[in-house]
């Protein structure tokens, strides 16, 4: 009976067994001594064996699914999640149950003297190692998936910085590549922003963009629409030249758009708009109708005086 | 039966909406200001909607109406306050209300509406001004 071998030599042999594993463990190349320690490998083998030895007690060993081998299952999890996080490849994260075969082989060879038991029994124990296997690969993969896209997810908090330029003046540089689930996040703090300072004016600064494609290009638009139904007026500074062919080539109508060609320059329009009306409103409380921001564009400095 | 009220400042109505809006609530407030409007003569309505979170497709284009009536009837309309989300669910509905002037609050809207009435008066025929402070001499 070939279940039989296998429970003998992990119910008498354990502890050879750990040692020869630990050996193999040792000496093979795929040893990343840089990233583990040899007292918290061992730890782990001691752990994984006791507990293999503990699911092959329940007879079952074809189905690593059921439920007696749920806590060896869930050691390899961890194992695996913890090596994914230190920078393991999966080769090598998966080298941790597959390096158990050769000493488990050379026991069943010392055990079993039937050649034809003998292959049974090589079959059974391959085909539950590599079962094995396969589960810490799959954790390892769905443990890095789960790392890249926290990563992606701080990146996209991280990269829509909504800056105070002026009192009633927000600017908001957008770097790299913008995709839909950017553009909304971006579109919503903008807004957020606005209502919390009450500003009046909002810079889109699009020099970082490297590509504007049709949906980029809707996704500012809409933006831009959004702001206004707010009350807050938006202009897009930082057009490159070619963003500006495609954008005609792809006949986006930009012509409701206040579109300047550097920050600086949709700064000075904000200020002297912003100049202009709280001049307006100096105005009417004055008695006079008198619309100073028509005169000729005055230097920031003088922008700066007022707008105190 | 329930109603926004309308109030009355100086030559304009403000209307503050702080319910859910629902359609008959939204139909019942379109019929009671142009009514407000003509019989008062207003010449500006400030509609602060700070307070209303939820929007619909019919609720946009009812702000889109009630500010297109109101200009029929001489008055200027300004849409004060709105939220970030209803804001971006009117967009995605495609329902920019280009007719309608926006502002971020109750007090900037007071100034667009003074300041475009303040030019009215300019460019007509010299009259006595309504609000204190406009003296003519501009022109």
């Amino acid at each position: 009976m070939s279940t039989s071998t296998l429970q003998t030599i992990l119910q008498k042999h354990s502890a050879a067994l750990l040692d020869e594993w630990m050996k193999t463990q040792l000496s093979a190349d795929t040893l990343r001594s840089d990233l583990i320690k040899e007292s918290e490998l061992r730890d782990q083998s001691t752990q994984f064996i006791a507990l293999f030895r503990d699911a092959m007690a329940g007879g079952n060993v074809t189905d690593v699914r059921d439920p007696e081998w749920k806590p060896a299952r869930e050691l390899l999890s961890k194992v695996s999640r913890a090596r994914a996080v230190q920078g393991f490849t999966p080769s090598e994260t998966a080298t941790f149950v597959l390096s158990l075969k050769q000493p488990l082989f050379a026991r069943i060879r010392l055990e079993q003297k039937d050649a034809g038991a003998l292959a049974d029994d090589y079959w059974t124990a391959t085909l539950l190692l590599d079962k094995l296997a396969l589960h810490t690969t799959e954790v390892y993969q769905k443990s890095r998936d789960d790392i890249i896209r926290r990563q992606h997810e701080e990146m996209l908090e991280l990269s829509t910085p909504v800056v105070t330029l002026w009192e009633g003046i927000l600017a908001l540089p957008m770097i790299g590549t913008l995709d839909s689930a950017r553009t909304q996040i971006v579109m919503e703090s903008l807004l957020q922003r606005i209502v919390e300072t009450g500003s009046e004016i909002a810079i889109i600064d699009i020099t970082g963009v490297p590509t504007v494609d049709t949906l980029v290009a809707q996704h500012l638009l809409k933006t831009v629409s959004a702001a206004r139904l707010m009350g807050a007026d938006c202009f897009i500074s930082g057009i490159r030249p070619q963003i500006a062919q495609t954008m005609v080539h792809l006949a986006i109508d930009l012509s409701n758009v206040v579109t300047k060609s550097t920050l600086a320059d949709a700064f000075i329009v904000a200020l002297e708009r912003l100049e202009q009306k709280t001049n307006g409103a100096a105005n009417r409380a004055n008695g006079t109708h008198l619309p100073n921001a028509r005169k000729t564009p005055a230097p920031v400095r003088a922008h700066r005086a007022e707008a105190r | 039966m329930e109603r926004i009220p309308i109030l009355r400042m100086g030559p304009f109505l403000l209307v503050t909406i702080q319910v859910d809006m629902h359609d008959r609530l939204a139909l019942t407030l379109q019929d009671d200001l142009t009514q407000k409007i003509s019989r008062t003569g207003a010449k500006g309505v400030l509609i602060d909607i700070s307070s209303l979170e939820v929007v619909d497709s019919f609720i946009g284009r009812m702000l889109a109406n009630i500010s297109a009536m109101a200009s029929v009837l001489d008055a200027k309309t300004v849409v004060v306050g709105m939220q970030p989300a209803v804001a971006i669910t009117l967009v995605e509905l495609g329902l920019p209300l280009r007719g309608v002037r926006t502002a971020l609050n109750v007090e900037r809207g007071m100034e667009l509406l003074n300041r475009s009435l303040g030019m009215d008066e300019k460019r007509s025929v010299k009259k006595p001004a309504e609000s204190a402070g406009n003296d003519p001499i501009a022109e």
